[in-house]
């Protein structure tokens, strides 16, 4: 879907847990996330510490998109 | 390094499989860690029977799916060593059908043994699993189905082919084997030339006669990367998922595995996951925690971006076909331009 989508022109940042598939299936922009039942949530956290954590995660997805690339770039926590 | 005598001792084989082959259980173990059991395990019973006399299953290692492709370096350091402590002959994974974790860990272990240890190496899954993308090159992999019925099917064609390696015995070729082409080039004698080959391809390609290529065209299907995004603060922001996230009771049936459709709904909406390839329990408590919905709209808030697309788009990931997801996915794109989104975070589990 990543690459049907940016085959259009829209960059897109794909935030995954298993970066290396991500890779592999030929994403531009990668974010890594937390776990495959939770990518963007960690339950063993505080509610507010849990949605600081995906704040985290979502920021650095948008900075990706601001960032030119001309191969697959994963931009790590 | 030890030189051993090739006897007719029987072939030791380390089998690895996931947690639910080994009926642990479903998505609700995934998380289990790498563990090792004697004799065989779960289909390792029926490999066991296809190998016979010839070979034995010493050992089972069990992983949860989830805690491999979580925990890579720490899965790979736990599992090589259980291997090489039973200084086994043959390492066989999986098979793992079109279970993409499972056959991302069978790929990853396998070309870490193979490396690591020098131990022979077989597994098996289908092709559109990305284990093969990630591996093919370097570890052998037979086809198989899409789905564990094609079990039967599989082990006999595993269990000899597996022995062959193990033997050092000639491979052949892809087609002859069954196994994913590995992208790798063998000199070959043959009776006639290059110029007399070409021409008779030529001939029955023209008569529309079946030939087959002797060099087929490379697939580049990467795609350009999406010029980035020069100010944030005024630009438009599509969510997109293949967690499944669906509004409650799932309306549509957008369907646990092998998805047929991908739904548009509204981002006040979001209930529960219809994925059944992981765990659902978290993203049924919070659906924020697969698709970021509330943080979005705090950055917003915030004015750090412009605006948020009134809609996200959500299928399953969990064995949806190659096919159907590009499907999906160039039919929503065209909605994301004509309401000029600039930019898509696009989450996966």
């Amino acid at each position: 879907m990543v690459k049907a989508i940016e085959a259009t022109g829209l960059p897109v940042v794909h935030i995954a847990t298993v970066v290396p598939i991500s890779l592999t299936v030929g994403a531009n922009r990668i974010v890594p996330a937390i776990a495959i039942p939770h990518p963007l949530g960690n339950p063993a956290l505080e509610a507010a510490e849990e949605r600081a954590l995906r704040r985290g995660i979502v920021d650095k997805a948008l900075e990706a998109l601001t960032i030119e690339v001309t191969d697959q770039t994963v931009f790590e926590r | 390094m030890v030189m051993r005598k090739k006897n007719m001792a029987k072939i030791k084989v380390v089998h690895y499989i996931n947690q639910f082959f080994a009926n642990i259980g479903g998505e609700e173990m995934a998380h289990v860690p790498a563990e090792k059991r004697a004799g065989h395990v779960g289909p390792g019973m029926g490999l066991a029977k296809e190998f016979g006399e010839e070979a034995e299953i010493v050992a089972t290692i069990v992983c949860g799916d989830s805690y491999f492709n979580e925990n890579v370096d720490e899965a790979l350091e736990n599992i090589l060593a259980m291997i090489k402590e039973e200084e086994a002959d043959l390492f066989v994974a999986g098979p793992a059908f079109n279970a993409g974790r499972y056959g991302a860990a069978c790929g990853t272990v396998c070309d870490a043994v193979q490396e690591k240890l020098g131990i022979p190496v077989v597994t098996a899954m289908y092709e559109e699993n990305p284990g093969v993308d990630m591996f093919r090159k370097s570890v052998y992999m037979l086809e198989t189905t899409n789905s564990a019925a094609g079990m039967r099917k599989v082990l006999p064609k595993l269990g000899k082919f597996a022995l062959k390696v193990a033997r050092n015995e000639e491979i052949g070729s892809p087609a002859e084997e069954g196994y994913h082409a590995r992208g790798l080039r063998k000199n070959v004698f043959v009776e006639k030339n290059g110029a007399e080959r070409a021409a008779e391809m030529m001939v029955a390609k023209l008569t529309g006669k079946e030939y087959v290529t002797e060099y087929p065209m490379p697939v580049f299907d990467n795609v350009e990367p999406g010029k980035a995004i020069k100010d944030l603060s005024t630009a438009r922001i599509a969510l997109v998922t293949s967690g499944g996230i669906v509004p409650s009771g799932n309306p549509d049936r957008i369907e646990s595995s092998s998805a047929s459709k991908y739904g548009e709904y509204s981002i006040n909406d979001m209930g529960e996951t219809a994925h059944g390839g992981y765990d659902p329990i978290y993203a049924n408590e919070d659906p924020n925690r697969v698709l970021p919905v509330d943080v979005l709209k705090d950055i917003h808030a915030e004015g750090k971006i412009g605006s948020i697309h009134p809609y996200y788009y959500t299928t399953t990931g969990n064995g949806t076909s190659v096919a159907n997801s590009k499907a999906f996915a160039t039919e929503f794109a065209q909605k994301l331009l004509a309401d000029n989104v600039d930019a898509v975070i696009l989450t996966s589990t």
